[in-house]
């Protein structure tokens, strides 16, 4: 166990480091000169000098890259160019805002969507079957940003039952989860955001629990008498790996792919944060949320894996 | 005993009951032929291209031609079937304009991936060894960006615009279309015939050309065709972002994310330009859909 769990975190290292080199090439990608994507707009001379040295944008990209490595990871994301803060304390703020918004999304979404899935699973073919059938296929065509337009318009506009937009009436920082009205203005974008994944997971337990159900052991477990009830536990088991797998991915699009519906619903999160260091052109903000929400997902991967080979040996062996 | 089959003398092979013996892209296309569900959604398909490719005949008015007295109108005011929008232009008009950009932006970064990540695939299964790892390793690091992140900071990073965004799309999509390339051409890669036609003296690209392809390219289309519905909404997502064409060119993302500040003057006339993204993304992954059942892969 000790030696898989090492193998995997050390095969996440490489990943990382992957990671860390695209986000940072991004400056590089931006039109104009690297050097003016990180200052302000007002330097002085003196200034300028300064950043380039300190950056080593006078120096190999190859050094380059190190210094930044090094800023990176001693939490020194530079300063972000419209706030003029640190990167680090923005992103880590709206990555906790977004976090709010996916555990509560997530526990809805997972389990609504493996419920369907099972069910549908366990009975192949009959009007629940197409009805999830029908509900995965609407889950990921939808433009989900677009869903969220539509609830505003529903529940906001016409029927003035739910805020519109917004964490809170006084704004994220005098938020609270256990304050009744600040949780109204969870409920359109938690909802939003959880009918991603219902679609994708129900559509993969389904196929999962279907594909268990057809397997020898079955058959035997039916053999030698054991009730339906205790198959299916059995089946639930072992198509449980699968599950958790796309589990996995999905929470990390929802940690990453928020950025749409937080727009919708300007809610401060990571994603907001993106959109608005894309409309400001503010590279050092993207480069950082970028990075952090990356490894967000690298990390949520790690414990997939891990997760599942404590549930089935077989893959500890592979 | 002989070991000639001879037939007797009174058999006529006429006579037999004739059993058709269909190729494989015969019995495909006789699949599709009879799933009418697929048949209806690929014809509701060709009706959106077919609106976006003659946009200027079928348009009832000008897209951009605006009106100030005419902002926000209802359904059907004046001859606009769906009202109109924010700067009175006539809404219809601008969303059969918009589905040029839109296709196009749905469907170029999936044929740019499939040829790039499909030949890095193929080349990585069949090659193996440190090629095979060199691309894979790489694909891996871009798989650990969730797909609508990594399109954003791609084409964010590059200032947006049209041809930034199918950019950015293109590197999402090609690793996904690497891997399955790969692991269909390593499948087939060790199998006997190939073993034959290497024993017989074909050449690499020999093989490759004529045994290999044959394998490979069906699972490559059909996970092709399933990212076009995917790419729609994440082109058109960049477009509500501001990230994909500038305004007053029409296009769905973008006229979904100015319409929005209006959603309390007139909210359902907002919602129409994500009811053509949703309509054309539900047709294209039914379609695929369809066509998957069709050629019989599995995934």
């Amino acid at each position: 166990m000790w030696v898989t769990l090492l193998r995997r975190i050390l095969y996440a290292v490489p990943i990382a480091f992957g990671v860390s080199v695209v986000c940072f090439s991004l400056v590089y990608l931006a039109p104009g000169d690297p050097l003016q994507t990180v200052l302000p707009a007002d330097a002085t001379a003196d200034m300028i000098e300064l950043i380039k040295h300190e950056y080593g944008f006078d120096r190999p990209i190859p050094v380059q890259f190190g210094l930044w490595l090094w800023h990176v990871l001693q939490g020194d994301f530079g300063v972000s160019i419209s706030t003029r803060r640190p990167v680090i304390g923005e992103v880590m703020g709206s990555l906790h805002n977004t976090l709010v918004l996916v555990s509560f999304a997530v526990p809805i979404a997972f389990s609504i969507g493996y419920t369907l899935g099972a069910i549908a699973g366990c009975v192949p073919g009959g009007w629940l079957d197409r009805t999830v059938t029908g509900i995965a296929v609407m889950g990921v065509s939808l433009p989900n940003y677009w869903l969220g337009i539509v609830l505003v318009i529903v529940f906001a506009v016409e029927f003035m039952v739910l805020p519109a937009t917004g964490m809170g009436p006084q704004g994220s920082a005098a938020f609270s989860i256990f304050s009744l009205n600040d949780l109204r203005y969870m409920v359109l974008p938690v909802f939003t955001l959880s009918m991603i994944p219902i679609g994708i997971i129900a559509r993969t337990t389904r196929a999962a629990v279907a594909e268990v159900r057809g397997l020898d052991f079955v058959t035997t477990l039916r053999a030698k008498g054991l009730g339906e009830a205790a198959v299916i536990r059995h089946v639930l088991k072992n198509a449980m790996p699968q599950v958790l797998a796309v589990m996995g991915l999905q929470f990390g699009y929802l940690m990453g792919g928020s950025i749409l519906i937080e727009t919708v619903f300007t809610w401060p999160g990571s994603g907001f944060l993106l959109a608005k260091a894309i409309i400001n052109r503010d590279i050092p903000v993207l480069q950082g949320a970028i990075l952090l929400l990356s490894l967000v997902f690298v990390a949520t991967n790690l414990v997939v894996d891990l997760l599942q080979s404590t549930i089935d040996p077989r893959i500890r062996r592979a | 005993m002989s070991h000639t089959a001879t037939a007797p003398a009174d058999f006529d092979a006429a006579a037999l009951p004739q059993t058709k013996v269909r190729g494989y892209w015969q019995s495909v296309g006789y699949r599709l032929r009879h799933d009418p569900v697929t048949l209806v959604f690929a014809l509701i398909i060709l009706a959106i291209v077919l609106a976006a490719v003659f946009a200027p005949w079928i348009a009832p008015f000008d897209p951009y031609k605006e009106s100030v007295i005419g902002r926000l109108k209802p359904f059907g005011w004046r001859n606009h079937i769906l009202g109109t929008d924010e700067l009175g232009r006539d809404l219809l008009s601008r969303i059969i304009h918009g589905g040029r950009i839109s296709l196009l932006m749905g469907l170029v970064p999936v044929l740019i991936a499939t040829l790039v990540g499909g030949t890095l695939g193929i080349i990585a299964g069949f090659a193996g060894g440190r090629v095979n790892t060199a691309i894979m390793r790489t694909t891996d690091v871009f798989y650990a960006f969730p797909s609508v992140l990594l399109a954003v900071a791609i084409s964010g990073a590059m200032g947006g615009g049209v041809a930034n965004g199918m950019i950015a799309l293109s590197m999402v999509f090609t690793p996904a279309l690497c891997r399955i390339g790969e692991t269909a051409t390593s499948q087939v890669r060790n199998l006997d015939f190939i073993e034959a036609a290497r024993a017989s003296g074909a050449g690499r690209f020999a093989i490759v050309r004529y045994h290999v392809l044959g394998n490979v390219l069906g699972p490559i289309f059909i996970y092709a065709s399933s990212l076009i519905s995917v790419s729609i909404l994440l082109a058109s997502g960049l477009s509500f972002l501001g990230l994909g064409v500038k305004p007053p060119e029409p296009d769905w993302g973008l006229m979904l994310s100015t319409l929005r500040q209006s959603i309390y003057v007139n909210p359902w006339i907002c919602a129409m330009p994500g009811a053509a993204i949703f309509i054309t993304s539900i047709c294209f992954n039914l379609v695929s859909d369809g066509i998957r059942a069709a050629m019989d892969v599995r995934m």
